[in-house]
């Protein structure tokens, strides 16, 4: 083998190897993606012989589900908005201020943001039941703030450390309160920081099947992660293309936010330009 | 931050004022979060049961909790599996792989990049319950691998049931890759070119270069994402759940399987938290040392 031999298979390689990796991962998902709109659907991917929306508009038209839809957008939708709040607020002083205990309490927050929530599952059950919380979806919303909280305050403390001082003080002078101030002055500044935090703990909670089966019990009350677990055991072995439809829909808001979560970040990080403008 | 102090600052710090902006964040993560975390290590000396004479009485057991687990011959299987799954799936698979998809990728052109980051990225997006349909329906006896392997006359082998392990390492190197290979690329991006073309004029070959100078100079980056990453599959239960429920028999019950298995299945709450203490202390031990790695 010469050297000029040598330098297209270097050349080439990376391409070979990348495109492999590539075909593999592609695989199992395009599996999803045929068997949706596949009135025939297998468990091995294969050519529809015609395509059909029947799997999309079946799935769409049970109530059940409607139902598994709704609760999980509205448990998801209001644990990002509480997370937000409260952690905007706990930023504020621990941004602006400086706090004798700051810096402990800041890495406990860091070494609490990488705990596996799936240890203590045991515990938090019994506390639910005696709580009375148990099959309870804002119990469920509540545990899920709890522990997206130290995320969320971790974030949103540095993305406020970044904007300004000196707008506040502007603000305060003309008579505003320190509420006033976050809402209108450093909130507004901070959109990037907020989608980031608001969008990662939705799909966090959205995508959470562990959670929700342990603390729930009754069918009715099954977030869209549930329902179709459920529907796996249920239907499994033999409505593929239902249960293909089911997860595209259900994957969808995950994949819409990460795209337009993309969006804000690489947007973001480029805001200073507050003082000057 | 001085600068507020001095002029009209309307949270004073004598007062207390800024305590009320953190105690609902607080109250909600101390009675949600930590006294959880405080009641895995209360539970796990009790016999916690939610059914039979047990769960009329919480009664201390010591360490009879702990004897038990000791002697488990179930225990040591699930820490043996979750080692592999740890391993392969996280040390090796989404390290390695992320690592050598960052790497590739670079200097290739846009389009492609953009491809291969597009559909490696859509595993990591894809919520675990619709990942393990995906890889159960691929591993499946008549799913989409034994179909290719048949077109090239191989006969099907059965995965779920011959190679579980493998299948679920798999799944969750599909899952979890993306995150390795985002972490690789930004830190592939800050290696300044000089150096590695310095190392070129001086007759370096390209596998010098990997290991001399490109992975020492990311090695906070490597060991940073190295805990992270066996963080994140420590507490992976829905993918593995879905996929295989555990088994066959026991091999692919992982420490977090094994613990549902005896709190909610066997309803042994009192040993199911024994068991999640020492979830709960391998994840400690690696948080403390990704803090660590943060500081550095």
């Amino acid at each position: 083998m010469n050297t000029k031999q040598r330098k297209l298979i270097y050349r080439i390689l990376p391409y070979v190897i990348l495109s492999v990796i590539g075909i593999c991962f592609l695989l199992p998902l395009l599996w999803v993606l045929v068997a949706s709109v596949d009135p025939n659907a297998m468990q091995s991917l294969k050519m529809p012989k015609h395509v059909t929306a029947g799997n999309y508009i079946d799935v769409l038209s049970s109530h059940e589900n409607q139902r598994a839809f709704v609760i999980g957008l509205l448990m998801s939708l209001g644990q990002a908005v509480i997370v937000v709040i409260l952690a905007l607020l706990a930023a504020y002083p621990l941004s602006r201020y400086q706090l004798k205990y700051k810096k402990p309490f800041m890495l406990t927050i860091l070494f609490m943001t990488s705990l596996p929530i799936t240890a203590v599952m045991v515990p938090v059950y019994q506390l639910f039941l005696t709580l009375k919380l148990y099959d309870n979806n804002v119990g469920v919303v509540l545990f899920y703030v709890a522990s997206s909280m130290p995320y969320g305050i971790w974030m949103l403390k540095n993305f406020m450390d970044s904007v300004p001082g000196d707008l506040e003080e502007a603000a305060w002078v003309d008579g505003a309160s320190v509420f006033a101030g976050i809402r209108k002055i450093i909130a507004p500044l901070m959109v990037p920081g907020i989608c980031t935090v608001a969008i990662f703990t939705f799909s966090g909670s959205w995508g959470n099947f562990f959670v929700p089966y342990i603390l729930l019990q009754t069918p009715e009350k099954f977030p869209a992660s549930l329902k179709l677990y459920q529907f796996f055991g249920q239907y499994g072995m033999v409505d593929y293309g239902k249960l293909a439809a089911f997860s595209i829909m259900y994957a969808m808001p995950s994949i819409v936010l990460y795209i337009l979560s993309q969006r804000f970040m690489s947007k973001g990080f480029s805001m200073q330009g507050g003082t000057k403008g | 931050m001085g600068g507020l102090t001095v002029s009209t600052p309307r949270l004073k710090r004598k007062n207390y004022t800024w305590l009320y902006f953190l105690l609902p964040s607080i109250a909600i993560m101390l009675l949600f979060f930590i006294y959880p975390i405080l009641l895995t290590f209360f539970y796990s000396f009790t016999n916690l049961a939610l059914t039979g004479e047990a769960a009329k009485e919480l009664k201390f057991v010591g360490f009879d909790n702990y004897a038990r687990m000791f002697q488990d011959p179930t225990v040591r299987v699930s820490i043996w599996n979750t080692l592999i799954f740890l391993i392969g799936s996280a040390v090796i698979g989404q390290q390695v792989l992320g690592f050598l998809i960052a790497l590739l990728m670079k200097h290739k052109s846009k389009v492609f990049r953009r491809v291969i980051g597009t559909v490696v990225l859509a595993g990591w997006v894809t919520p675990e319950i619709v990942c393990a349909l995906c890889l159960y329906s691929f591993f499946g006896d008549e799913g989409t691998l034994n179909a290719i392997l048949s077109f090239f006359g191989i006969s099907a082998v059965t995965w779920l049931y011959t190679v579980p392990m493998l299948t679920i390492i798999l799944a969750n190197i599909w899952h979890g890759t993306a995150f390795s290979m985002l972490v690789f690329q930004a830190a592939l991006d800050d290696v300044p070119n000089e150096i590695e073309e310095a190392a070129v004029v001086d007759g370096a070959s390209r596998l010098q270069i990997l290991f001399r100078i490109t992975i020492p100079y990311i090695k906070e980056t490597i060991t940073t994402n190295m805990m992270l990453v066996t963080l994140q599959t420590l507490g992976v239960f829905g993918l593995i759940y879905a996929m295989t429920g555990g088994g066959p028999g026991t091999s692919t019950t992982t420490l977090p399987i094994f613990m549902y298995n005896q709190a909610f299945v066997n309803y042994q709450l009192g040993y199911g938290t024994a068991i999640s203490l020492l979830l709960l202390l391998i994840g400690i031990v690696l948080s403390l040392f990704y803090i660590r790695s943060l500081k550095e």
